[in-house]
């Protein structure tokens, strides 16, 4: 008898149907644990990916738990590509929904920072602007301006510490994190993308820049955001990552 | 190694699998490695570290990309997306080789990332001819087919894997990547002669040969199941079935895998070392 891709795929993910008849040992017997090898293969090395993935977040649930819970994204949400490295773009998301980590608030948020990582990592190059540019343009027309930002750069705002939790559990001795709102930008100056807690406005004003507003606006909007956005404090970390690459 | 060597082919000399961990090794000595081979879809992001480690490799070595993602056994149409994605690599690297495995690996846009086994019947290699077809029509090159390691079989399969290979061949004029390991495992699993398995291999259209490490466990009945992992040194009796594989078909291009519990540079240049002194012993 035929073995269809489907049946063979449908006991791949579940457990608890047998391996499919027709697939058997050199003796004819029913194949039984030599099933269980894809099986093993393909939960394992897909639970791999999402431990790289996400480490802080393993960290935070502890090993044998993240396990468990990778078993369960990995069959509610398999890959759509071959591109493992992107694998893990739905976990925030399921991490939101899945009632046992609950009263991880914050936990959703983490795994939004480490996937933003994974996706500016792999973003294309571009070569910044020189710094100097920025005293050639006359104070009007650089109100007027657009500035574009880097590919690899990330913005992340969230109601949680986020950066401060991301550090803790990366290095030991960084300091305990506070519980507060924090707003977080990924840059990558070279290849190495660097995790920046904002100031106080200055998410409201990337955003805007991101979303393609003229410098005045921008800065209107980091204002309005928080009294005490301060400008030039958030230019020298854009101009320090790398992440403006041209003003128009 | 000889100061520039041809990047259009890959040496019958050894290679390894290219782990970024090692690319300040790899710069600093290569030792006895002459080439060097990517799984493909890891290099399909657009920037960063990954393709300027490539850029600068590929000054020096010639590569082969091997994919392990486009299902080339799949039921389904080969993911047209994937295709292009791994044309623009062939396109802007180069590499001397381009190679995919005889699996299938998915099913209704779900990527399970492992090579599934495939009945071999008509069916099947009508299937698998198409789409190897398919991708040396869309790549505008020749690609290699690698033959798996297999833990079960399929009770409709009408042919013997090294005849369902030829006949790939002969319907797409592909050539075949050899892994030694894989065969080793499959006899071991298939209760069958890995020699006789070698005899019977297509060894002219052999563009490459893989090396690797696998584990043991058992099956139901308490036999030996070996399995493939790429997670420790080729054994024994793998580089003896290499050496007895290179008597039939002279020195070829031989790659060490090793993609789990990867080991420092050194350790992985000296199993490309043993590599080279059996491919010496061949040559002279």
């Amino acid at each position: 008898m035929s073995v269809s891709q489907t049946q063979f795929i449908t006991a791949v993910l579940d457990p608890l149907i047998g391996a499919p008849d027709g697939l058997i040992d050199p003796n004819g017997n029913p194949a039984g644990k030599r099933f269980d090898v894809y099986r093993n293969n393909v939960v394992a090395s897909l639970s791999d990916a999402l431990e790289v993935a996400f480490p802080v977040v393993q960290k935070l649930v502890g090993d044998v738990f993240f396990r468990a819970m990778a078993g369960v994204y990995l069959r509610r949400h398999p890959p759509t590509t071959p591109l493992l490295m992107f694998y893990g773009e739905y976990f925030a998301d399921f991490l939101a929904g899945f009632e046992p980590v609950a009263q991880l608030q914050y936990l959703p948020d983490v795994a939004r920072l480490e996937y933003a990582q994974r996706i500016s990592y792999h973003a294309a190059d571009a070569k910044p602007i020189d710094p100097a540019i920025l005293q050639k343009i006359t104070p009007d027309a650089l109100m007027a301006s657009h500035f574009t930002i880097a590919p690899a750069v990330q913005l992340i705002r969230s109601d949680w510490p986020i950066a401060a939790i991301w550090y803790e559990n990366m290095d030991e001795t960084a300091p305990k994190s506070q519980n507060r709102a924090e707003d977080v930008l990924i840059t990558r100056p070279e290849f190495d993308p660097q995790i920046i807690s904002l100031p106080a406005g200055s998410a409201a004003f990337v955003h805007s820049l991101m979303t393609g507003a003229p410098l005045s606006e921008a800065l209107k909007q980091g204002t309005i955001a928080n009294a005490s956005f301060n400008f030039s404090e958030i230019l020298g970390v854009l101009l320090t990552g790398a992440a403006i690459i041209d003003i128009t | 190694m000889p100061p520039s060597p041809d990047m259009t082919r890959l040496p019958n000399r050894p290679g390894v699998g290219y782990k970024p961990q090692h690319f300040a090794g790899i710069m600093e000595n290569a030792g006895q490695v002459e080439w060097l081979e990517i799984h493909a879809e890891n290099y399909t992001g657009d920037g960063g570290r990954p393709l300027a480690q490539l850029r600068a490799l590929a000054e020096i070595f010639p590569f082969s990309v091997h994919g392990v993602g486009l299902s080339i056994g799949g039921e389904a149409p080969l993911d047209p997306d994937h295709l292009a994605r791994l044309k623009h690599l062939c396109d802007w690297l180069k590499p001397a080789s381009f190679s995919e495995h005889l699996a299938w690996s998915t099913h209704d846009t779900h990527f399970m990332n492992d090579l599934l086994p495939l009945p071999y019947t008509d069916e099947t290699l009508a299937r698998v001819s198409d789409h190897v077809a398919q991708v040396q029509d869309t790549l505008g090159r020749k690609m290699l087919l690698e033959n798996p390691s297999s833990y079960l079989a399929f009770a409709e399969s009408t042919y013997q894997e090294p005849d369902f290979l030829a006949k790939v061949v002969a319907r797409t004029g592909c050539g075949l990547l050899l892994d030694v390991n894989n065969v080793f495992i499959s006899a071991n699993n298939q209760k069958t002669s890995p020699q006789d398995y070698i005899d019977a291999f297509a060894h002219e259209y052999v563009g490459e040969i893989h090396l690797g490490g696998h584990h043991a466990d058992e099956d139901d009945q308490g036999n030996l199941l070996l399995i493939d992992s790429h997670g420790h040194p080729v054994v024994d009796p793998v580089w003896a079935l290499y050496e007895y594989t290179l008597e039939k078909s002279g020195p070829k291009p031989s790659l060490i895998e090793w993609d789990d519990n990867i080991p420092d540079w050194p350790e992985l240049e000296s199993e490309a070392g043993r590599a080279a002194q059996i491919l010496d012993g061949q040559t002279t």
